[in-house]
């Protein structure tokens, strides 16, 4: 029998299909199930608020894999997941309120839209690279808020759109433990879709145009076609994750679409890991509670200094900065890296050489 | 025509201090290929430092000034030797993010020390409107279009004559055979960030006597991308047409099609101008032309 605490210690690979597999080793397949059955069983174990905290950060990994897929393995940077994930929540909002759609047709609807929306944006892409392309997606951002804000008539301008929860089959998904389950399943999706994308010759032609386009252009990839597709699918995961989010929290408008968002999703999957699946995740899950966490800490501070209370705001946005700045000075891999060395390290432990 | 005129005038008096800004953003552009997206956050620790030495501790104006330039300079060394050094070389992405997580701190910290309502600079210029033919200009503007040009034209002197503006030159033309010249390139890094970091400070101690200081401030540090880059990334004087430009455009649309769409045109022009630009001419007026070969 196999000693339970004696790690693989390296890796017998002897073909491409062993390299492609999802599962490196057969152990994996039992950890990934035990974590899946972890989440889906995750609202009988905790309170209701945490079950809340915990769609909301699985909402944000929807839409940081979908960034990571553009950003991470693209290699083209985009400042606009803000505004496309507001193109997203408004899209189901207008359909359900408006054309009084299912939920379940707005969804996917909303993610084909900002696809499209998207791949708009994602035109210059062909001849802008790295800062241009930057500066092109983050006037994306600002003229699709304007639009936004002043088509009053469709959008509500700023005041914005009240939305419902969806409902499967008469039995409404008010309790967060319900959303839980319809945000589970997306996040799966997602994840299984991503995953199994940069096994493909699109998601092998993203990686290429990353490292180096114009090889990637000698070696018969169609520049043009791929970068807007890009745009495309990562635009509609985006876009899944902004209606997602638009029918928790039961409201958009423009200001929940604000540049701040967009940042906030470039950090996660920053923090997490570029062009990490998994990465972008931890990113996620990180971005999402580190507000929480600092207000935690800083109510148990306050009963020593009264006067932080009133500085929330900004030394949010300080650790904010710094965590972007350490983490891009120390593991600008991310949080994927550095579990990766952890794992690493316990691989020959105790005999590290 | 007169109101023609005067939305003219306020578009030059900003678009001027729009060209300062993009002056300090083209030069770290130049020397170290970083976009700077904290420039609007060196704009607000600026006029914050100077607006706190007039009110709370009562130096005249131009004491007050001077000190906060010489902060600004300071600052400048600083922030590049603690964050962005040890990103020469690395990837565009991590620069960008690196000075979008500089932006988040400085701002973070001037929302701690200072607050979020808006404050404004006791008077210090006459407030007696001048009249220009038929157009009437507040002094603050007369003033702020005057500092701004003598800056704009003591910058232009530095670089063409003294030694370390020959060395930036130098550097952003070719770092390699300025290494080799015995130039020093680390410091023409630091120096184009304290340059930089001043002429924000002067923005934004201009803007902070015309409109009151508050945090929106920071968000001519965006205003900046459009600017620059209309004049060419990596061209002086393009940032100071494109300044011009954009401020007179962006008055001059406020003035005029706001009213027709319900306001908010304004902040975005400068965008739609810039993926105009983007499209058409995605070096600028006077940028220079990158091509690539395989």
């Amino acid at each position: 029998m196999r000693n339970p605490f004696v790690m693989g210690c390296g890796e017998y690979r002897v073909n491409y299909m062993e390299d492609m597999a999802i599962y490196k080793i057969p152990r994996v397949r039992y950890r990934v199930f035990a974590i899946i059955a972890f989440f889906a069983v995750f609202p009988f174990l905790f309170s209701e608020y945490t079950v809340g905290l915990a769609t909301l950060c699985g909402i944000a990994a929807i839409g940081a894999i979908g960034l990571n897929i553009l950003t991470g393995f693209t290699g083209l940077i985009s400042i606009g997941a803000g505004a496309f994930l507001g193109v997203g929540g408004y899209t189901s909002a207008i359909l359900t309120t408006k054309l009084g759609l299912s939920f379940w047709i707005a969804l996917p609807l909303a993610g084909v839209i900002t696809a499209l929306v998207g791949a708009l944006f994602g035109i210059p892409s062909l001849r802008l690279k790295g800062l241009y392309l930057a500066m092109a997606t983050l006037a994306a951002q600002v003229i699709i808020l304007f639009v936004i804000s002043r088509w009053d008539s469709l959008t509500g301008g700023t005041a914005g759109l009240v939305l419902e929860r969806p409902s499967i089959g008469g039995y409404a998904l008010y309790s967060d433990t319900g959303y839980y389950y319809l945000m589970l399943a997306v996040l799966l999706f997602t994840t299984i879709f991503a995953m199994n994308l940069f096994r493909s010759r699109v998601g092998r032609a993203f990686v290429a145009v990353r490292d180096r386009d114009v090889a990637a252009e000698v070696m018969g990839i169609d520049l043009f076609k791929y970068k807007v597709l890009a745009f495309a699918v990562s635009s509609f995961f985006v876009g899944i994750a902004g209606a997602l989010l638009g029918h928790y929290t039961m409201i958009v408008s423009p200001e929940l679409y604000s540049i701040q968002v967009s940042i906030e999703y470039l950090a996660m999957i920053l923090v997490g890991g570029l062009g990490s699946v998994l990465g972008s995740i931890y990113g996620a899950v990180f971005i999402t509670l580190l507000p929480v966490v600092l207000r935690s800490i800083i109510e148990i501070l306050s009963a020593f200094f009264p006067d932080l209370g009133g500085v929330f705001a900004g030394l949010r946005e300080v650790v904010f900065g710094a965590i972007i700045i350490l983490f891009l000075i120390y593991e600008p891999e991310g949080l994927a890296k550095m579990w990766r060395n952890i794992k690493d390290y316990f691989k020959l432990w105790p005999f590290s050489y | 025509m007169t109101f023609f005129m005067q939305m003219l005038v306020t578009g030059i008096v900003v678009g001027s201090v729009y060209a300062l800004v993009a002056l300090g953003f083209v030069l770290i552009y130049k020397a170290s290929d970083a976009i700077n997206f904290a420039q609007g956050e060196f704009l607000l620790v600026g006029t914050y430092v100077c607006l706190t030495l007039i009110t709370a501790y009562q130096i005249p104006f131009l004491a007050a000034l001077a000190i906060t330039l010489i902060f600004s300079a300071f600052l400048g060394f600083a922030i590049e030797r603690v964050v962005l050094r040890p990103f020469i070389g690395e990837p565009v992405i991590s620069m960008i993010m690196a000075t979008i997580g500089l932006s988040s701190l400085m701002a973070g910290i001037v929302h701690i020390i200072w607050g979020h309502q808006t404050r404004v600079y006791p008077q210090i210029f006459p407030d007696t409107p001048v009249r220009l033919g038929e157009v009437v200009v507040s002094p603050v503007y007369l003033w702020s279009l005057i500092i701004v040009l003598i800056l704009l034209v003591l910058f232009t002197l530095f670089f063409k004559y003294s030694k370390v503006g020959i060395a930036m030159r130098a550097t952003a033309d070719d770092q390699q055979a300025a290494l080799s010249m015995g130039i020093s390139v680390k410091m023409v890094f630091a120096v184009s960030w304290a340059i930089s970091s001043v002429v924000s400070s002067v923005g934004g101690v201009l803007l902070g006597n015309i409109n009151g200081v508050n945090s929106s401030l920071a968000l001519i540090g965006l205003k900046v991308l459009p600017v620059a880059l209309l004049g060419g990334l990596d061209s002086i004087f393009g940032a100071i047409v494109g300044g011009f430009i954009i401020g007179i455009l962006e008055s001059l649309v406020g003035g005029y099609l706001d009213p027709l769409v319900g306001g908010g045109l304004k902040e975005v022009v400068p965008f739609i101008v810039l993926v105009l630009i983007l499209m058409f001419k995605p070096y600028g007026l006077f940028g220079k032309e990158e091509i690539e070969r395989v």
